[in-house]
């Protein structure tokens, strides 16, 4: 049994222009020790994939399918129940630590808060695990540094108090949406391999979200890749990147400038743009973007096809993206 | 040799904190210490570093946004700090700035023809006819269609919005754009629309283009020359060929290395450095020595002027013949992922 199976999620927003589903249908497995990308652009529903295992959905989404961490179903538990898993057996960093944080509160004791929550301590025990987890997310000064307020630290250094609220109660599973987005590139390094150090210290399971393809190549053993809801390409990295199927990830891999490619060279573009969740059409969702598009792709959503080794791709135009460039 | 039109010369702008006692003054924060550059009538310089590094600091003190401390910024010979007021507004026409955020700087209640139009109102002289019929122009000139003039900003994409933001830049005519992370906000499948419009548009009008942005393959794409600053200062530039195929500057090369998506799987980690997060300006010696692995006595005493390594090519570092010679990592030059 896989630590973490996901099966058929789907979650229904309701938008001022209708309802929406902004998770389609979405499936996956995640095994212990395992790294899983998410990657897609805004609108894709990759963060609200994220928000639904964990539990945090907006209010008005209806989440549907199974989540199943270890064996136990999450979809429908009571809110105190969920409390007894968020945080503590699935944890999560998030984009922005400057609203991640409590401005009011020290950084150490926001860390020691689910030690206490969770782990059951007592505060001054809690303290000093506090201060034991800054150390270990590699805060300098992390005794001193306990004490301080969010302000006070640079973005880099509060990235890292979140992972560390985040490890705090050594979750099964660590998800990470965006967790450098806010950052520089120098630090985003610096924080992406902490997160992959401490994921293979703990052998926790790590769900990384990002739009950034570059970060997912480097960091994950598997990835999936979202378009309007939908998971249209999904596999082990390494075949997606040399061998990408979906037209979608062809042409969001052609999109990208590159360090040296040749200056002034035209870049592919991906015509129109990323669709509204309430304007989704009922066959596939790249459709109107798509150079390869025929009247049945607008029929009904594409099935999963098998494309390679433990690869799949949601388009029943796989033969002619083949010889597409 | 074409004509320099924008000379930035020993471009200062320093800001005294609140202070933080009774007895105690403020701390000065150089947030540009002696910038000088030039760029070419119709090529393209971009800017690189990390938030705090100064980019947009400069960005607004070259577009007579802001007051330096020291120096000055000459466009086509005029020095923009110099001018009287009513001369300045309408030299503006030649310096139009666009951006990062086309949700923020677009005003939500007026109609994309008259936000495109109001460069030209604001500088007087045109009829509301002129106007309009400039704005819708320029709207086709950008890929939209000439009836999104009467749409509001709402109605577009950011992508779309964006276009609308370089449409209103372009409608003066102007020799220089100052784009600061024009492309930063967008989805990656919108970002290539743009990039490539920047490029369209620099061909057939012949703007000059001060770019400045994080991302260093985009400013590799859109920029002929680039300019890397870290704390205030230039500390290296060239053209983006020679500077990103043998960077001296060991600031420059952290900056090469960090670039993801270069490679798959996992590279060898960044060397545990110090933590380079908030790091304040060394009083003497080089302001990178704190960060950097390279750095020797000297450095923590003799700052490092910035000084010419190779034709075209400056850098401020003791060491940047040695540096300049030590290969990047493999994956930088492999020519992004594949696919691609």
């Amino acid at each position: 049994m896989a630590l973490l199976e996901v099966e058929n999620l789907t979650v229904r927003l309701r938008t001022a222009r209708g309802p929406a589903e902004a998770v389609r249908d979405v499936s996956f497995a995640l095994e212990r020790g395992g790294t899983l990308g998410l990657v897609g652009e805004s609108g894709s529903g990759k963060s609200m994939t994220a928000l639904a295992l964990i539990g945090l959905l907006p209010d008005g989404a209806e989440p549907s399918g199974k989540i199943r961490l270890a064996g136990q179903e999450l979809l429908g538990l009571a809110e105190s129940e969920l409390c007894q898993i968020r945080g503590n057996r699935i944890a999560m960093v998030f984009q922005e630590p400057v609203t991640a944080l409590n401005p009011l509160h020290s950084v150490g004791r926001q860390v020691a808060e689910p030690l206490i929550l969770h782990g059951g301590m007592d505060h001054a025990a809690a303290r000093a695990e506090a201060v034991r987890l800054l150390d270990r997310v590699r805060m300098p000064d992390a005794a001193q540094r306990a004490e301080a307020y969010p302000h006070q630290l640079s973005g880099g250094q509060r990235q890292r108090v979140t992972i560390a609220m985040a490890l705090a109660c050594k979750p099964d599973i660590l998800i990470a949406d965006e967790p450098t987005t806010a950052l520089d590139v120098t630090i985003q390094r610096r924080i992406l391999d902490l997160i992959a150090e401490l994921v293979a210290e703990d052998s926790m399971a790590l769900i990384l979200i990002s739009h950034d393809l570059g970060v997912i190549a480097e960091n994950v053993e598997r990835m999936l890749v979202m378009y309007g809801g939908s998971v249209v390409e999904g596999g082990p990295t390494e075949e997606v990147f040399g061998r990408p199927a979906h037209p979608y990830t062809r042409a969001l891999l052609a999109a990208r400038p590159a360090l040296h490619l040749a200056r002034g060279v035209r870049l592919k573009t991906i015509p129109g743009s990323v669709p509204e969740l309430a304007d989704l059409p009922p066959g596939c969702p790249f459709g109107d973007r798509c150079t390869l598009v025929i009247p049945a792709c607008a029929a009904a959503r594409p099935r999963e096809e098998r494309v390679g080794a433990d690869h799949y791709a949601r388009c029943i135009r796989l033969d002619a993206a083949a010889v597409a460039r | 040799m074409t004509a320099l039109l924008l000379e930035v010369e020993g471009l200062a702008r320093h800001y005294r904190l609140p202070r933080e006692g009774l007895a105690r003054p403020g701390r000065l924060v150089r947030a540009l210490d002696g910038v000088s550059f030039a760029i070419e009538s119709g090529r393209s310089l971009g800017i690189v570093g990390e938030s705090g590094s100064g980019k947009s600091t400069l960005a607004r003190a070259v577009m007579a946004l802001e007051t330096p401390t020291a120096g000055h910024v000459r466009l086509d010979g005029r020095d923009l700090h110099a001018l009287p007021a009513d001369e300045l507004r309408r030299a503006r026409r030649d310096f139009q700035m666009v951006f990062q955020d086309p949700y923020g700087s677009l005003d939500p209640r007026q109609t994309v023809g008259r936000i495109a139009a109001e460069p030209l109102a604001a500088l007087g002289g045109t009829s509301a006819a002129e106007r309009r019929e400039r704005a819708r122009a320029i709207i086709e000139a950008v890929g939209l269609r000439a009836a999104d003039a009467d749409k509001y900003p709402h109605e577009f994409s950011g992508g779309q919005r964006q276009r609308i933001a370089i449409a209103r830049a372009l409608l003066t005519r102007p020799r220089l754009i100052v784009a600061d992370e024009p492309v930063s906000a967008l989805d990656v499948s919108v970002q290539a629309q743009v990039l490539n419009l920047l490029l369209d548009l620099q061909a057939d009008f012949g703007v000059t283009y001060m770019f400045i942005s994080h991302d260093l393959a985009v400013v590799d794409h859109v920029c002929e020359f680039v300019a890397v600053m870290y704390l205030g200062r230039i500390v290296e530039r060239g053209t983006t060929a020679e500077l990103f195929r043998a960077a001296a500057h060991p600031y420059t090369r952290v900056l090469l290395e960090a670039v993801p998506g270069t490679s798959l799987g996992r590279r060898a980690r960044m060397p545990a450095a110090v933590e380079p997060e908030i790091v304040e300006a060394a009083s003497v010696g080089c302001s990178y020595a704190a960060r950097c692995p390279h750095a020797e006595p000297r450095c923590r005493i003799e700052a490092p002027e910035l000084r010419p390594i190779a034709d075209g090519h400056f850098a401020a570092c003791h060491f940047a013949e040695r540096l300049s010679g030590l290969p990047l990592p493999a994956g930088a030059s492999a020519g992004g992922l594949a696919g691609a």
